[in-house]
């Protein structure tokens, strides 16, 4: 009868499925998620307990970045968006213009609270330009194919300057390489594998990032103190850089890492992992975060068991930045500034009145400490809300942004 | 609404019906009417203009991955399943295409994700058929598989397409991308198999009625297999279309895109029933058609994405109620 | 009793190799912790048990959790008084867009499919626009009670999953649980033996909204404030109540099992975790022993969905 016959088949597949299940608990996973044997830092195989390095990890970047932490950006220091650090400027007078300015700007998504808060500093920010007359905006909505579609149309909308916000760096670069010959295009955020833009707007990057957390807590955390390390998810550009920089610190250091566990940023997950550690190792010394927005999750779980919150790193959202100082954590924030949105507006209007911009455009990426907390503590604004928007004394603030 | 829908029925069903071989398909071909006169009343109020080339281009050229994966799962559906790994699928098979041709060619490249895509599609319909396990648990768990590899196997983009496979998404005649003909092209096999051939007859059999089909000699399994086989191939040719576009594979490409239940949306705006049995290819056409137009009124007004999807809600439902309508009326 | 034993076994055999890796699992503390983390979704389950078995799908109640954490924010603000009212209010939310689904899918004949789908696009795509994008304003400690404190050693959460289950039996074991079996089954049938499937269908939309909206104050409380709360529970409840063996297209399968369903998809996630599987093919083994899962328990099962609105 075909019934036996189906469930022989699906018994014989389930069972070569348990095979494959235990087959796949000896591999040397990426991160250590099984913590039963966690009293050394190293794995059975000798191997560091938090895995390969990243394949995206590149050496000289990680130096570039770390050193430009501590270098004096040029600029003024009120308005951090226009600082840039070791600029090597490139003229622009080959697109000098008359106003009024038509502006274009190809966004990959608005789908998270990091862009939604960088795409209303801009806006406040053209708002702010008389000169531009018009800025005409296409929303790929975190598609990649439809980015490269409202790229060429842009292009053909008689546009003076391009703005993008690339989804993806590998896959948008074809379509920014097209573009460049027509139009001056201002890239920021994530790059292009192209050096054809004007001028390519970025905080330090990901890597100054992970280290400011990572060595905080070799800073914080007894030699042999057990460390959680909590990442979103696996093969993103801008966190892996994050993460690899955290590894090489805490490979280099005394501390412990017990595990490396992907949480989807999801906030229930979060809490369930580290509530999970804090029962099977009793107590974990410190926490790193390769983004701010489970941090707060992650200290609930050490409040809900009723242990004392680790040393951790967040980043600068209201939430977590109100949970430090009402819970008076040890914790430190680093940032990945959404001020960045104005810069790229201040750009294009530098490149369209033939001021010279730098190549690449570091902005400063500062590290929230506590004794700058209150600084960066905005009563009133909405949790999800990014300190470093260079937004405070824009037109709108603080309605605009969410808050009252 | 629905009355003035049902009064004009009659005289403009018969100017269509030269265009809309099946006759659900009639409405999805007015509401593009509709829209295309919308769009261009907008944009000359706008100051643009909605038929100049690059506009055009830019519709073909959103519509055609989609419009290719959605005429796969035109043929699920009528044979009443449903497709939701087409979207893993795609991502997969941009990644087999782009890894391939970096290292044998365009040619071995376009063979691998032919079978990559028949296998899984095999698999589709030997869970669905063999297994007697519902197509949506059966599509979801194959979808969750890929999604596995993929996240095992590849941490972000990779593999590179050369640029003469890149011709294939940026080329065109005239007007009409390259990538718009291979749609037409699909489009039109899959009408033929359809309308001309025994297995379209039964894929409209099992879609109409498993177990009459079954009495009067049809091999059901064997149809719905062939047509998951069918709607693999399609999500591997949108695949291959997307590596060309993008220039190497991309693990999330699929899933971004939302092509699992965007392409079932298309085909139900198309006028194909989802229980099986009643639609067509052509509606399907008119139905991405319908939703490209649509994103391209979105971009010229500069809407929120949020926004967009409440409308997208909307129009998807109150187009399947028209539809339900209709049914009810005969 | 019988019909609910295949899934009890998977899931008693999971539980003994959760416990064997993390033995604090069985003291009453670990055992609670878990209860407490499956609650969410096994409320969410036992509201989709009855959209299920009536024959119909809603896959609108993922972001309809994240759009009742996202208004509860708003509404509460930080305000302990605003606690109750909101929480009243998102009780009258999640039934009013069940109310809305029902009565869409009965009434204007589209496929429920569908009509879930639409749902799922409008909310997400409402609640960010009234509230400019993220979510703002801030929970009580009053509302996070709900999801992170506890009546002494029992979390309130596992206490409402109780009381939620308790309601789940006494509904199924009601005429309208046998009527729902009923329109589920053949609608027709039922129709012409008295059943108002129109209205028992609805009525099974209406407790999947409200059991969404309770899933939402319970995950809300547990974890605070998130723009992507409910992203992809809609499917996680549909395969938690399919591993309980209820059949999609209606009429068969019981709500204990259903719910039982996502106590297995949680201890599966836990045991996952716990071999560390997690973060590579951790997918893969989802979807192979989902499609296994419901291969082997699927015997007398029809193959496909016929359900009344889409018949046609």
């Amino acid at each position: 009868m075909p019934h036996i016959h189906r469930r022989v088949l699906a018994a014989a597949a389930m069972a070569s499925l348990v095979a494959l299940t235990g087959c796949s608990s000896d591999l040397p996973a990426d991160g250590p998620g099984s913590g039963a044997s966690s009293d050394a830092g190293k794995g059975a195989d000798g191997k560091k307990k938090t895995g390969d390095q990243s394949s995206f990890f590149v050496q000289a970047d990680y130096e570039a970045q770390l050193a430009m932490r501590t270098k004096q950006p040029t600029g003024p220091a009120d308005k951090p968006w226009e600082q840039s650090i070791d600029p090597q400027p490139v003229d622009t007078a080959k697109y000098k213009k008359a106003g009024p300015y038509k502006l274009c700007f190809s966004n990959a998504a608005t789908n998270n609270p990091w862009r939604q808060v960088g795409w209303k500093t801009m806006q406040a920010e053209v708002a702010a330009h008389k000169e531009i007359a018009d800025f005409t905006v296409l929303d790929a909505e975190g598609k990649d194919d439809k980015q490269i579609s409202d790229i060429a149309e842009l292009t053909a909308k008689g546009c003076d300057a391009l703005i993008v916000s690339p989804n993806t760096t590998a896959t948008l670069t074809p379509a920014v390489k097209g573009a460049c010959p027509k139009v001056p295009v201002i890239v920021f955020d994530r790059g292009v594998g192209t050096d054809c833009p004007v001028t390519f707007i970025k905080p330090i990057g990901g890597y100054a990032f992970g280290a400011d957390g990572a060595e905080f807590l070799t800073q914080k955390v007894k030699p042999g103190g057990k460390i959680l390390a909590l990442r979103i998810l696996p093969g993103v550009d801008v966190l892996e850089t994050r993460w690899s920089a955290a590894k090489k610190t805490f490979d280099d250091s005394k501390l412990d890492v017990v595990g490396v566990e992907f949480t989807d940023g999801d906030a229930a997950k979060t809490k369930s992992i580290v509530t999970n550690y804090i029962q099977r190792h009793g107590k974990i010394d410190g926490l790193w975060l390769d983004a701010g927005a489970t941090s707060v999750a992650a200290v609930e779980a050490f409040e809900d068991a009723g242990l004392p919150v680790p040393p951790l790193n967040g980043e600068d959202q209201q939430d977590f930045l109100q949970k430090w100082k009402d819970a008076k954590l040890t914790a430190i924030a680093p940032t990945y500034p959404t001020y960045q949105w104005r810069t790229a507006v201040i750009a294009a209007l530098k490149i369209l009145k033939g001021e010279s911009v730098p190549k690449v455009w570091n902005l400063p990426q500062p590290a929230i400490t506590e004794d700058k907390l209150n600084d960066y503590l905005k009563p009133g604004m909405p949790p999800l809300h990014y300190a470093l928007c260079g937004c405070e004394k824009m037109d709108g603030y603080p309605q605009k942004w969410g808050g009252k | 609404m629905t009355q003035q829908l049902r009064t004009t029925l009659p005289t403009r069903g018969l100017a269509l019906r030269g265009i809309a071989a099946d006759s659900p398909a009639r409405p999805v071909f007015m509401a593009l009417g509709v829209m295309l006169i919308l769009g261009w009343a907008l944009f000359a109020f706008d100051g643009g203009q909605f038929f100049d080339e690059s506009n055009i281009v830019g519709i073909q050229q959103r519509s055609a991955a989609l419009g290719i994966v959605a005429v796969g799962q035109t043929l699920a559906i009528l044979a009443g399943s449903l497709d939701l790994s087409v979207a893993f699928l795609m991502s997969l098979s941009s990644l087999v295409a782009a890894e391939t041709m970096a290292q044998y060619g365009v040619l071995p490249a376009i063979g691998a994700v032919l079978a990559v895509s028949a296998l899984t599609g095999f698999v589709n319909g030997f869970a669905i058929t063999t297994l007697k396990v519902h197509a949506f648990i059966a599509t979801l768990g194959v979808s969750l598989i890929i999604k596995g590899i993929l996240e095992y196997r590849y941490d972000g983009p990779a593999g590179r397409v050369p640029e003469s496979f890149q011709h294939l998404g940026y080329d065109r005649v005239g007007p009409v991308p390259v990538s718009a003909l291979l749609w037409l092209a699909i489009a039109a096999a899959a009408w033929f198999v359809l309308r001309r051939t025994p297995l379209g007859y039964r894929i409209y059999a099992v879609g109409g009625g498993p177990e009459v089909a079954r009495l009067s000699g049809v091999r059901t399994d064997r149809v719905i297999v062939a047509t998951h086989v069918l709607c693999s191939l399609t999500a591997g040719v949108a695949g291959l279309l997307l590596a060309a576009r993008l220039g190497a594979g991309a693990p999330t490409v699929g899933t971004d895109g939302g092509y699992d239940l965007e392409s079932i949306a298309a085909v139900v705006l198309g006028g194909t029933a989802l229980a099986g049995g009643k639609g067509g290819v052509a509606g399907t056409v008119g139905g991405v058609l319908l939703l490209a137009v649509l994103d391209s009124v979105f971009n010229q007004l500069e809407i929120d994405s949020f926004a967009k999807d409440v409308v997208r809600g909307v129009v998807l439902v109150a187009a399947l109620a028209i539809y339900a309508r209709r049914r009810l009326a005969r | 009793m019988r019909r609910n034993l295949p899934i009890l076994g998977v899931l008693a055999v999971l539980l003994v190799a959760i416990a064997i890796a993390n033995p604090f699992f069985l003291e009453p503390e670990g055992f609670l912790a878990f209860v407490k983390r499956a609650a969410p979704l096994a409320i969410l389950a036992a509201g989709q048990y009855f959209v299920i078995v009536s024959g119909e799908f809603d896959l609108s109640v993922g972001s309809l959790v994240t759009a009742e954490v996202v208004i509860a924010a708003r509404l509460i603000d930080g305000d302990p008084g605003a606690t109750w009212p909101v929480v009243l209010l998102l009780l009258a939310f999640g039934a009013l867009i069940g109310l809305v689904n029902g009565m869409v899918t009965t009434l204007l004949k589209v496929p429920s499919f569908i009509v879930t789908l639409g749902m799922l696009l409008i909310l997400s795509g409402a609640v960010f626009l009234w509230t400019g994008g993220s979510p703002r304003g801030a929970l009580s400690e009053e509302f996070r009670q709900f999801g992170r404190g506890s009546l002494g050693p029992v979390p309130w959460s596992v206490l409402i999953l109780v009381a939620a289950v308790a309601a789940v039996i006494a509904l199924m074991r009601s005429d309208f649980g046998r009527t729902l079996l009923a329109a589920g089954d053949n609608p027709v049938a039922a129709r012409l033996s008295g059943v108002r499937v129109l209205r028992v269908k609805t009525t099974a939309f209406v407790l999947s909204g409200l059991s969404a909206a309770v899933c939402a104050v319970l995950l809300g409380g547990f974890a605070g404030v998130s723009a992507k709360v409910g992203e992809g529970l809609e499917f996680q409840a549909i395969t938690a109540v399919v591993l309980g063996g209820v059949a999609l297209g209606g009429g068969r399968g019981s709500a204990v099992a259903a719910i039982a369903g996502a106590f297995t998809l949680q201890a599966l996630f836990t045991l996952l975790n716990l071999y560390g599987i997690s973060g590579a093919l951790e997918f893969t083994v989802q979807g192979l022993i989902l499609v296994l899962a419901v291969a082997l328990g699927s015997v007398q099962f029809p193959r496909r969905a016929k359900s009344a609105s889409t018949t046609a």
